[in-house]
């Protein structure tokens, strides 16, 4: 799967209680949860993402709680895939889980800045900045996790598992 | 085959003789929590397999506590849903109103949770059991569900940081001031992916709440568990909890870590983690003395008898500073009526707190005590993210029961050794 778009960078350490504050938790409707990704630090983002765009971020995306309502968020307001130095540990299982694409790539990250164009090819992991035509490669994705992003999550790996 | 402890339960509960960090295993889930926010996404994902029942009624625990009594119409149908859930399928563990607290309190207290265990909960502070020397790790909703239908989950056996706490430690010195020390050493990542094993000395006199709080605070940096090997306190806590006592299990002499890290505790302070990440850590001293608006005491981290027990000593025949709000909330109802008996609640009344009822209160800033914008406050939770508790323009300061007391009377960030010994 290829997509194309816009970069938004965040930092490090980017937490939960920052991709959706706890006082909007008492839903869990995805839409409804994806009017308020990144309320607070990032007020642009939501009126501003389109299909296609990518996060580009710095270590330890995703720390803190394990509210999977937080790749919910990012993913219903239309993002695919996430490019960061590192992910905290319940932040990628969920990521995963749900069939958000996460990729780790100290050097796009370093080199893409916040608006770039960006194209993400979520199978090779490849990655290109439109503008200076650089490219960049993300460490592979396990296997089997690969299987999970293409049959769009957990659940339906599970049941394309039993079907089989 | 030498083993952690931690590498020990995982080899038991995947049927193995002995596992080694970076493998991949499918392990059998003795107990699979979760709570008001994160199980009616984890219903959805159960109802969405197809699955008619659960994996086992008795070895699920729903516990409605992070916006309960419910805050407003939303979150009211969000633990209906849950409700409904444990009545359809007539799970074991779930817990009203009345019966309800912290979950992460409730599933020692009652016996839940034993030694030795495998416990996977979406909730990320479901590490804490691992101070009864079981395993126990936070996961998201998906996985939660899929173990409610099937009973297994997947999971990558981590490598080990031991930490080695020697010493004698300061009056004030608990075991809160041990954790927050230890994730300012390793960083909010420092962790990642990892467990940590907590020996020496210190542990070995550390009182069962105290293991619990530092057990809790193992995944702000960033570890996948914390884990004690159970001993004597372990057993005399257990004691008629539960009719299983569990496997008391304990790493081999030459297992092997990753890193050993010997920490002296004689020169230790009490601890406090500035705005806004659990591991800006700097001894109390250092720590400018900051104008409060709030000071709550609770949660997982420290909502059990004696963390209120150490701030009543304090609070005793003082009071609350003008100006400053004192929320109390004891983590289970069996706390609040023990701390009822012991005089602590009076004690608290009349410094001039305020007791809440058994739940995750002020901390994750929804419910029960939000800060305005510009607003400080200490608080003995385990996360100080920028809003965490309330507006983001708000500061959250993470410190010990003791520490908060203090600050609750002298208005300001302090120890409690400025009330004892008046400066002149």
């Amino acid at each position: 799967m290829k997509i194309e778009g816009r970069a938004w960078k965040f930092g490090d350490h980017v937490d939960t209680d920052l991709i959706i504050p706890a006082r909007f938790l008492n839903v869990s409707d995805k839409d409804e949860l994806a009017k308020n990704c990144f309320a607070d630090l990032r007020p642009d983002f939501v009126k501003g993402v389109r299909p296609g765009d990518v996060i580009i971020a710095g270590s330890n995306f995703g720390c803190g709680s394990s509210r999977e309502h937080a790749p919910w968020a990012i993913k219903a307001a239309g993002i695919k895939v996430i490019v960061a130095k590192s992910f905290a540990r319940i932040f990628y299982r969920n990521a995963f889980n749900i069939g958000l694409a996460i990729l780790e790539s100290e050097e796009a990250v370093d080199m893409l800045s916040d608006g770039d164009q960006v194209s993400a090819d979520l199978s090779s992991g490849k990655l290109q900045a439109l503008k200076s035509g650089r490219h960049f490669s993300a460490k592979p994705i396990p296997a089997f996790m690969r299987e999970i992003i293409e049959a769009g999550g957990l659940i339906n790996y599970v049941k394309l598992k039993k079907a089989a | 085959m030498s083993m952690t402890i931690t590498e020990k339960i995982l080899a038991v509960h995947s049927g193995k003789v002995s596992v080694v960090p970076g493998e991949l295993i499918k392990v059998n889930v003795d107990i699979a929590l979760a709570n008001d926010i994160t199980a009616p996404l984890a219903i959805r994902v159960f109802d969405e397999m197809g699955v008619k029942t659960v994996f086992d009624q008795e070895k699920i625990a729903l516990v409605p506590d992070h916006f309960v009594p419910n805050k407003d119409i939303p979150s009211a149908r969000q633990a209906k849903i849950v409700r409904e859930f444990a009545r359809r399928h007539n799970i074991k563990h779930y817990f009203e109103l009345g019966d309800v607290g912290i979950e992460h309190v409730i599933l020692p207290e009652k016996g839940i949770v034993v030694p030795g265990d495998l416990i996977i909960g979406a909730d990320s502070h479901t590490c804490t059991y691992g101070a009864l020397g079981a395993f126990s790790a936070g996961v998201g909703s998906t996985d939660l569900g899929v173990i409610m239908a099937t009973g297994q989950t997947w999971l990558k056996v981590p490598a080990t940081i031991k930490l080695v706490f020697e010493g004698t430690p300061s009056r004030w010195v608990c075991g809160k001031d041990l954790i927050l020390y230890s994730i300012g050493l390793l960083g909010v990542e420092g962790a990642n992916y990892k467990t940590l094993e907590f020996s020496g000395e210190v542990i070995k006199n550390l009182s069962m709440a105290q293991r619990l709080t530092m057990a809790n605070m193992a995944v702000e940096a960033g570890a996948k568990n914390g884990i004690f090997e159970p001993d004597e306190i372990t057993r005399a806590y257990m004691e008629n909890r539960s009719s299983m006592q569990g496997s008391f299990l304990e790493s081999d002499p030459d297992a092997e870590y990753e890193k050993v890290i010997n920490i002296n505790v004689d020169q230790m302070e009490p601890q406090v983690a500035l705005p806004h990440s659990p591991d800006n850590v700097y001894p109390v001293s250092e720590v400018d003395p900051v104008v409060l608006d709030q000071v709550f005491i609770g949660s997982c981290t420290n909502g059990r008898t004696e963390d209120l027990q150490i701030a009543a000593d304090i609070l005793k025949g003082r009071s609350v500073a003008h100006g400053v709000r004192l929320i109390v909330i004891p983590g289970s109802p069996h706390i609040y009526k023990e701390s009822i008996k012991n005089g602590t609640i009076e004690t608290l009344l009349d410094a001039g707190a305020v007791i809440g009822p058994p739940c995750c209160g002020p901390c994750l800033g929804g419910h029960m005590g939000v800060l305005a914008e510009g607003e400080k406050a200490v608080s003995t939770t385990n996360r100080n993210f920028i809003g965490r508790m309330g507006h983001p323009k708000s500061d959250v300061f993470l410190a010990s029961p003791a520490i908060a007391a203090a600050s609750a009377v002298l208005g300001r960030i302090g120890s409690p050794d400025e009330l004892l010994q008046p400066k002149f």
